[in-house]
């Protein structure tokens, strides 16, 4: 694919769309958008059913996730985005509050405070910031004459690492990163200048053994296993040796669904959470898991054709942001399992078993239809 | 940056902006997920055969499966060598977290002995940390019963029922069957270690350590489908292991008993075994030792005690202990003069009672003070006189002897199917030269005549020898191996014959024969103690023979009266001999450790067993 055709792509939809509007546009539903999700989450069920053995309960679970999920992104696309424009530092706010609220009186979970108990159901204030961060950070840029000065970038930034500090004190190392992610795709596409972007990752490279000191002594331990996973191959090292295993056996085609000895014989920790794309891999092979890449690339595709299509800034920079963000959560669990990047817990979108980040995740993809579908067709 | 800001937002610049950013965003996505399929082909293709192989040896487990030990007959099918099921009491400390701690619980239920604990400190340190180390072997069944009731406090220790080898006969057998034990860690460097990955016991001496190979086996499998805390889910192909050989062995357990009883309070050793073939009918060493101590563990302090025991009941006389022949040589030497044409059958002596090589020169004595007067070969046989084997040896050489010597199979191994076989020493000027740094004298060939000085014959190399007198010369390798008996099928061990001895006059052989029979027949035979049997002939001859490695004398002195001396200096007693004396069934040899009579007792009463005469009662 050479650049001409990508940006071809990229704005196609744009010259077609304006003549004849299916009848999903007026539930304010992408379709081809709904098509790759539901493609991505009905593979994921399946990938799914061999992981948590062949378990009923767990797919009847997360199909009720899937659904609670859908129901949320329906909700998020029929508000329009000028109103999420108009609450947006509100909300932002409002889960910072929230955040700390969390620090001081969280519910325990797993060794982290991230949980808040909120009368019936309990939630997680860092990943309502995975959306609000690049909400007020639309709504910021919109505010301002773009490309970013230094000066602006330095108040969002700021404002932006406010909620990834918190979050990662939790300490929620993964949900930090998308936080972050989300808020400096924002910035990206507002026109961080590529100068002050290469300076400031040389700068985070020099700062590593300061911010090491910082760090946990499990994400120090994740970091050094990453280097080395045979450093602790019964510790630390066990996570990521028997995913490269689950996935190198699985060769070109794959041991065969419910035929992976990794993940049914417990070889593979959290094989239907954090580690299922090692799943797919040991039993769908190669084939499998360029497939699944083939979906979450149509995803991202389309969403960056809804960020092109946008009609204004701040619509522009959320859906992109939004679009960017669900590409990163995507790389960094493939990557974790695959062992290019440090393990880092988080679920791989969609197909991972889990109901609130999926939540998040769909209510952004809400966002994004909202913005696809409340276009004003006055340009062409 | 710019410089002039600008009031009114520039919407067009925006968008092209984020569209042109939007557009770069996606070249990275696309560079990552590059990045990400090119790792996946890196483990799913490139490197694909080393993860499979990772990833069988995760879930499946070859759980080698122990083959059982062949078992061990007589020529009769008397079951010598068993293996019984025993409970025993196993950890995989790999499993235990706090060892210490949970031996000190287990103690509270099941008595531990020092020795149970010694023998589990030492397994624990030659195992892998998943192997099973045993606690205590043989639990009662009040111990399983109560151990049963309190599993669930000991995660890593079970009770496992196993085999476990056990010798009906006890000592009686203990130096041919010797007895197994323990695999130790020099033992280990020399195995085949897939074959043995089951096996924890190993021969240690005897027929168990020598055919070591035949009644092990072959090692089973059980190819299991292991989850990830290790438990086995289920068994998915199992290859059963091919159980040791059954070994029938030559041996008579009737004629074995019965020479064992015979030794009871003598040291010595026995060797009886049929001239016709070779097969052995009999071999004893005594003190014996009970076998089974060492299959359930024996303690270093017992073993040292065995090991350093005077009486050296681990030691195999029969086939590793090296005694001066005596008197018993005779009948070679008589073969030799007479074949040698250096004596003829009516060449007679004048025995005075003392020999001399040259005037004023050393005297060498006969066993009797005032000498057997006029003595012809067979006579000298008969009464056992050294005077006419001093000169017939003078008059031969040691060249000569060794030779005749060397083809009765004397001073080389017999090959024997038992480890630890002695060669003996068939002295030699060579042999002298090299080992005493000292020049072969005559006087050494003079007494060599009546087997003394240098040569040292094991027991076994003596009956054999006798054995070929008794078959003129035919001569077999001396074996313990009857046949190997697989599932039905056996493989009978055919004998393997020697090169013959030869004489030029076959008549020799009858000669030397005859006298021998006379040795007991006659009044004045040195056998006569023996008695004579009613039904059948014996050829046989006696000897007596100082203690050569404990007590060295001049051979050529007077004999003194052994009663007198310490039990340990006073000399051995031997006795050879084959019957019938027309084509022998059985030959023997006999040797007592200081004492001077009880061999030809010995003798006579696995003689009479042999030839089927009713013990008495």
């Amino acid at each position: 694919m050479n650049f001409v055709s990508v940006r071809q792509l990229l704005t196609k939809s744009e010259r077609g769309s304006s003549v004849h509007r299916p009848w999903w546009h007026y539930l304010h539903i992408d379709m081809p958008l709904l098509t790759g999700l539901l493609l991505i989450a009905a593979v994921g069920l399946l990938i799914l059913y061999s992981a948590g053995g062949q378990n009923m309960g767990i797919i009847t679970r997360q199909c009720l996730h899937l659904g609670v999920a859908l129901l949320v992104m329906f909700g998020f696309a029929q508000i329009p985005p000028s109103t999420y424009q108009r609450w947006a530092p509100l909300i932002f706010f409002l889960g910072i509050t929230l955040l700390m609220l969390v620090l001081v009186a969280g519910h325990r979970g797993k060794g982290a405070s991230r949980w808040l108990n909120l009368w019936i159901f309990r939630f997680q204030p860092s990943e309502i910031m995975k959306i609000a961060i690049p909400l007020f950070l639309a709504w910021y840029c919109h505010r301002i004459q773009l490309p970013l000065s230094g000066r602006h970038l330095f108040i969002a930034a700021t404002l932006m690492l406010i909620p990834a500090v918190l979050t990662a004190k939790q300490p929620d190392l993964g949900t930090a990163i998308l936080q972050l992610a989300a808020g400096g795709s924002v910035l990206l596409l507002a026109g961080m200048s590529w100068y002050l972007l290469s300076s400031l990752i040389i700068a985070g490279a020099a700062a590593s053994p300061f911010i090491w000191h910082l760090l946990h002594d499990y994400q120090k331990k994740r970091i050094l296993t990453f280097l080395n996973p045979e450093r602790d191959p019964l510790g630390a090292g066990y996570h990521i040796i028997q995913s490269k295993i689950a996935i190198g056996s699985g060769g070109l085609f794959g041991k065969g669904w419910m035929h992976g000895t990794q993940s049914n014989l417990h070889f593979l920790p959290e094989h239907s959470t954090d580690f299922i794309f090692a799943v797919c891999g040991e039993e769908w092979g190669l084939v499998g898991n360029l497939i699944i890449i083939t979906l979450y690339m149509m995803v991202v595709l389309r969403g960056l054709q809804i960020t092109v299509s946008a009609q204004d800034t701040f619509s522009r920079l959320l859906a992109g942001s939004l679009t960017l963000t669900f590409f990163v959560s995507f790389f960094t669990n493939a990557g974790m399992v695959t062992g290019i990047l440090p393990v880092v817990g988080l679920p791989l979108p969609l197909i991972s078993y889990g109901g609130s980040s999926m939540v998040t995740l769909m209510a952004g993809f809400g966002i994004l239809m909202s913005i696809r579908t409340h276009r004003k067709l006055l340009t062409t | 940056m710019r410089s002039n800001q600008v009031a009114i937002k520039n919407h067009r610049e925006e968008i092209h902006l984020i569209s042109r950013r939007c557009f770069v965003s996606f070249l990275i996505t696309l560079i990552l997920v590059a990045l990400l399929i090119i790792r996946l082909i890196w483990l799913q293709c490139v490197h694909h055969e080393i993860f499979t192989t990772l990833s069988t040896k995760n879930w499946l487990d070859l759980v080698p499966v122990e083959p059982t030990r062949g078992l061990i007959y007589d020529r009769n099918g008397v079951l010598l060598a068993e293996n019984i099921p025993v409970f025993s009491l196993d950890m995989i400390p790999d499993k235990v977290s706090n060892i210490r701690k949970t031996l000190h619980q287990i103690r509270e239920i099941i008595p531990l002995t020092a020795n149970d604990l010694g023998q589990f400190h030492r397994q624990l340190k030659q195992h892998r940390r998943f192997d099973e180390v045993t606690i205590k072997l043989r639990l009662s069944e009040e111990d399983v019963a109560r151990f049963s009731e309190n599993q669930y406090r000991f995660p890593g220790v079970q009770v496992k029922a196993r085999l476990l080898r056990h010798y009906p006969f006890g000592k009686t057998f203990s130096h041919v069957l010797g007895y197994v034990g323990r695999i130790n860690i020099n033992e280990l460097r020399h195995i085949d270690p897939v074959n043995y990955s089951a096996t924890t016991y190993i021969g240690k001496s005897g027929i168990e350590k020598t055919h070591e190979l035949i009644l092990h086996g072959q090692v089973g499998y059980e190819q299991a489908e292991n989850d990830a805390s290790g438990e086995s889910i289920r068994v998915l192909n199992r290859i059963h292991p091919q159980p040791g050989k059954n070994l029938w062995l030559t041996l008579d357990s009737h004629l074995q008993t019965i020479a064992d009883n015979a030794f009871a309070g003598f040291r010595g050793a026995l060797v009886a075994l049929d001239p016709r073939s070779g097969e052995i009918l009999a071999l004893v060493s005594e003190p014996g030792y009970d076998p089974d101590i060492f299959v359930t563990g024996i303690s270093n302090t017992e073993y040292n005690a065995l090991q350093h025991a005077p009486d050296r009941p681990l030691y195999n006389r029969a086939v590793r202990g090296s005694y001066p022949p005596g008197s018993i040589i005779k009948p070679f030497i008589a073969l030799l003069g007479l074949d040698a044409e250096a004596a003829t059958p009516d060449t007679t002596i004048m025995d005075p009672g003392w020999f001399q090589l040259e005037e004023g020169g050393h005297i060498f004595h006969d066993w009797r003070r005032l000498g057997h007067g006029l003595v012809n070969i067979s006579r000298a046989i008969v009464v056992s006189c050294d005077i006419f084997f001093y000169q017939l040896a003078h008059h031969l050489g040691i060249e000569r002897i060794d030779d005749i010597l060397h083809e009765f199979g004397f001073g080389e191994l017999t090959g024997v199917d038992i480890t630890g076989e002695s060669p003996g020493i068939l002295a030699s000027p060579a042999w002298k030269r090299h080992f005493k740094n000292q020049p072969w004298y005559e006087g050494d060939t003079i007494i060599s005549g009546i087997g003394q000085g240098f040569m040292q014959f094991t027991p076994i190399q003596m009956a054999q020898g006798i054995g070929t007198i008794g078959a003129r010369g035919k001569h077999f390798q001396p074996h313990l191996v009857l046949a190997e008996e697989s599932e039905g099928s056996r493989i009978i061990h055919q004998p393997i014959d020697l090169p013959p001895v030869q004489l030029d006059h076959e008549e020799w052989w009858d000669t030397v024969i005859e006298a021998m029979h006379n040795v007991i027949q006659s009044r004045e035979g040195t056998g006569y103690h023996f008695g004579r049997p009613k039904t059948y002939t014996v050829a046989a001859k006696t000897g007596t023979a100082q203690v050569h490695s404990i007590h060295h004398r001049d051979p050529t002195k007077d004999h003194e009266d052994q009663s007198i001396l310490p039990e340990k200096l006073r000399d051995n007693s031997l006795f050879v001999g084959f019957a019938p004396v027309e084509n022998p069934k059985i030959a023997i040899a006999v040797i007592v450790e200081n004492d001077n009579a009880a061999a030809s007792v010995i003798a006579r009463k696995i003689m009479d067993a042999a030839m089927g005469v009713p013990e008495k009662i």
